[in-house]
């Protein structure tokens, strides 16, 4: 038994944190978040060349073949620098459900490009407000196309390919529903870019009318392909919020020992320091139930779903509350445009709705432990 | 990364379980299965006499104080065959109740301090749980602030007279050994002057007197010292070296109780299992119950990894760390949390203690009882939040009214 980063693991997280430290300060997070470009090529160029992109791809499919553990403690470093780039739709999503669905075709053909980021993927599941669930899905599968709408999709404004959950069946059951692979770039396709709350992340109305598809995995698998990734989604998801309530923890910590009120440092004021006393208590709950669930997500382990859900709440919690209270220890100036808080606190409710929202994860939790319970 | 057993992992946890299988008292286990918070039933057994047995059973086999060197008793083992025999001893470790001081923190302290031929003749006794130990520390006066502790140690040619009192002492009652600390030096600031010893409880001039807790238990005491005498040779480390020997106690303290230690998901869980709400569902089926479970359930997964975290820490040869005290940080108030919300759910039946009446034998309604120490004993939850912010954040220090001041000079109430 070993519960820590293996000395090579922490080099490549080193290594990443480097990385991005260059790359990506978070002047260029507010220049996506600013301008008008919807992520930042550059980086995501240079994530792809380094091989981060492609860390748990295997070397056949034009990875580096190297694992999950790596490709979370790069996940880490993304959620840590605030990434504006489709890292979690293109390889947490798309690539993961090519690996573990995709026929052997789709897999040579897409895989070696995701990893290297000439090919962006998104996933597109939703539909309408609220969970999503086999009843709402409506947007229909026939004859090999998909009509109907998805919004909002995560990334969906600057994605080339799409899976989308589709209704092949009628009815509102989950055996109705498959999974199909998507090329954007055709003319059965119309996106609309939205505003959102993290404009660092773009997210877009995708509208399919007898667009061109191809299934992935069985027909009728949809569903549990669906959920399975949302799992592994969860797990890599939670290592970029884990990095985010870390940084937004030192961000406070920082100002607190710098910002003086009362002839003191505010630091020094327990409100203060028992505000991230408490911040640092849920980072590393959420840190210890996050190297569990990358453990089960690195050996397939059985636990798989509970510890998904399990680091799903417990990071998804610690990033909010980080983020919020950041903005809290800096007073006034939290609340100002020019202070990178706010872009912490906006990625941590985005993140924290993205695979959907805590209600649905705590529900997936329970209803894990029960299950093996009863086993 | 690895949570499974190495090869080696393996054959140590088969031969700890064949072991446990071959010599646990198993007529004991529906009782410690029940065992509540904050004392244990055993239908009528004496649980001195029980946990002594076994203590004694594990001793001879040589799976008492796994991490302790042979010669004092242990067996030498490594951090996570430590936690290996933990998981595996399960609920009998519930029989070790009134150990856990003597073992998790004054035994650690007389072997990094004491003389060797104490702790030839003593570890092992304590390791055998023919001796139970108590920790001396709180006084009325010092409490969280522990260096604002007021009782003397003089020097008198090769003794060392002893005045004064302590109090909240767990365990006194029943034991026959000690680590005090006490005042040598009333002419430097407050952290200076402090010498440690340890003693044998019945040394004439200590004299234990219960105190009823909240709950109706009597778990501590005051203990008041009338001019007891101790040779030199009882000292804990240097004269005035008092406060570095008692973090030895303390770090030890923070992860003997702190890690491992259950945030009660599991009994809340069951609970809501059975329980039907008024709309006739299950409580475990309603959202706003479950929400709550979910933030238990990863509070308590939480703590358990952060726990074997710590293990992986120790075995690549690290100090236990004051990241180690949110394990009772977390712990404490969600054990209060749960009860309140048990009883919450058991409606107007909620208030009835009776352990023949209630649900799962009045677990819950002891445990609300209990629970407000658990954020107090061993560092309160401020405490330990400011060595968060401090120790571990680097947070300045709170301002201090006593800072560099002889102790004799120090305002009191
Ligand atoms: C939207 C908005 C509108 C505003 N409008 C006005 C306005 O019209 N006119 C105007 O004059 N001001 C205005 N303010 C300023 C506002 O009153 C101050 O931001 C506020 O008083 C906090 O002061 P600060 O920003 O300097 O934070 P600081 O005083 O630096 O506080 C930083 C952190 O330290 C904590 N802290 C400070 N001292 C202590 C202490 N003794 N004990 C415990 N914690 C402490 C604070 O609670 C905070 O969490 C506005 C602020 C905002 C956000
Ligand atoms: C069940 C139980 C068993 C115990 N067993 C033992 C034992 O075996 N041996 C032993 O030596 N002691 C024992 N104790 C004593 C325990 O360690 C002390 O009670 C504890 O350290 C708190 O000290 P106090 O009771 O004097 O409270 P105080 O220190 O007077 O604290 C009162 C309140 O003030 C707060 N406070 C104090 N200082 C600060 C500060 N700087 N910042 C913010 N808040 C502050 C505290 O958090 C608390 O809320 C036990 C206590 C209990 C409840």
């Amino acid at each position: 038994m070993d519960f820590e980063f293996s000395a090579e693991q922490q080099q490549l997280k080193e290594q990443a944190r480097r990385y991005l430290a260059d790359k990506c300060p978070t002047t260029a997070v507010r220049a996506i978040l600013e301008g008008s470009d919807p992520f930042d090529r550059a980086l995501w160029q240079g994530l792809g060349e380094m091989g981060f992109l492609g860390a748990a791809i295997p070397e056949e499919y034009g990875g580096l073949g190297l694992g999950y553990l790596e490709l979370c403690v790069i996940a880490e470093e993304l959620g840590r620098a605030l990434a504006p780039v489709p890292v979690s739709s293109s390889i947490f999503l798309v690539a993961e459900i090519l690996k573990a669905a995709g026929s052997e075709e789709q897999k040579q053909r897409w895989l070696p490009k995701l990893a290297s980021g000439e090919v962006i993927g998104t996933l597109a599941s939703v539909e309408a407000t609220g969970s999503v669930r086999p009843s709402n899905v409506a947007l229909s599968a026939k004859a090999g196309t998909l009509t109907g709408a998805k919004s909002p999709v995560l990334d969906g404004d600057i994605a080339d390919i799409a899976i989308v959950l589709a209704r092949h069946a009628p009815g509102k059951d989950a055996q109705g529903l498959s999974l199909y692979l998507v090329d954007l770039n055709q003319s059965g396709i119309e996106r609309t870019v939205l505003d959102t709350i993290d404009p660092s992340r773009s997210q877009a109305k995708i509208a399919f009318k007898d667009a061109a598809a191809e299934l992935v995995g069985a027909a009728g698998d949809g569903w549990r392909l669906y959920e399975e990734a949302l799992d592994r989604a969860a797990i890599l998801t939670g290592f970029e919020q884990i990095g985010g309530a870390d940084k937004a923890l030192e961000m406070g910590r920082d100002y607190a020992l710098q910002r003086f009120a009362f002839g003191r440092a505010i630091g020094s004021f327990q409100a203060i320091k028992h505000m991230l006393a408490d911040m640092y208590v849920s980072a590393t709950l959420a840190r210890s139930n996050g190297y569990f669930g990358a453990y089960a997500l690195s050996t397939g382990s059985a636990d798989l779903a509970e510890a998904a859900a399990t680091m799903r709440v417990s990071s998804t919690k610690a990033f909010q509350h980080c983020a919020k209270n950041n903005i809290q220890v800096h007073g006034g100036m939290g609340f100002t445009w020019a202070m990178d808080c706010h872009l912490y606190y906006r990625r941590s409710n985005l993140l924290a709705v993205s695979l959907g929202g805590l209600n649905e994860w705590e529900d997936k939790l329970i209803d894990r432990l029960r299950a093996k319970n009863a086993a | 990364m690895n949570f499974d057993d190495t090869p080696h992992e393996a054959a140590f946890r088969a031969e700890a379980r064949a072991w446990i299988d071959a010599n646990a008292p198993k007529h004991l286990l529906p009782h410690l299965e029940k065992a509540g918070f904050g004392g244990i039933e055993l239908g009528g057994l004496d649980p001195m006499k029980e946990a002594k047995a076994w203590q004694k059973k594990k001793y001879d086999a040589g799976w008492a104080c796994l991490h302790w060197p042979k010669e004092y008793g242990g067996r030498g083992a490594s951090p996570i065959e430590r936690v290996i025999w933990n998981q595996e001893e399960g609920p009998y470790a519930a029989l070790s109740g009134s150990f856990i001081i003597g073992h998790g923190m004054c035994g650690p302290t007389v072997m990094d301090w004491g003389p060797e031929e104490a702790k030839r003749e003593l570890l092992p006794r304590l390791a055998a749980g023919e001796d139970i130990w108590c920790q001396l520390f709180s006084e009325p006066a010092g409490g969280s602030d522990l260096a604002g502790l007021r009782t003397k140690a003089e020097r008198d040619g090769d003794d060392w007279v002893i005045n004064g009192q302590k109090i909240w002492t767990s365990g006194a009652h029943y034991s026959q050994w000690g680590i005090l600390i006490t005042r040598t030096d009333p002419d430097v600031p407050k952290h200076k002057g402090l010498t440690m010893f340890f003693l044998r409880m019945d040394t004439p001039g200590v004299r234990i007197v219960p105190i009823k807790q909240a709950n109706g238990q009597s778990g501590f005491n005051e203990v008041y010292f009338d001019n007891v005498r101790l040779p030199d040779s009882q000292r804990l480390g240097g004269v005035g070296e008092g406060w570095k020997v008692s973090l030895t106690t303390l770090m030890n303290e923070r992860l003997s109780i702190g890690s491992g230690m259950s945030a009660g998901f599991p009994d809340i869980f069951e609970f809501c299992k059975e329980l039907e709400l008024a709309d006739g569902t299950l409580a475990i089926n309603d959202r706003g119950v479950r929400s709550k479970l979910a933030e238990w359930a990863c509070r308590q997964s939480g703590l358990k990894y952060t726990g074997m975290r710590a293990i992986s820490a120790l075995s690549r040869g690290e100090n236990p760390g004051p990241e180690n005290s949110i394990g009772k940080l977390v712990a404490g108030s969600s054990l209060q949390e749960i009860a309140m919300f048990a009883l919450d759910l058991q409606g107007q039946a909620g208030a009835v203690s009776d352990p023949k009446l209630a649900a799962m034998a009045a677990k819950f309604q002891a445990q609300l009882l209990r629970s407000p120490a658990t954020r107090v004993e061993g560092g309160t939850d401020e405490i330990l939040r400011n060595i968060i912010g401090e120790r571990v954040l680097g947070l300045p220090d709170d301002m201090r009214a006593d800072k560099g001041i002889a102790f004799n000079k120090i305002p009191t109430a």
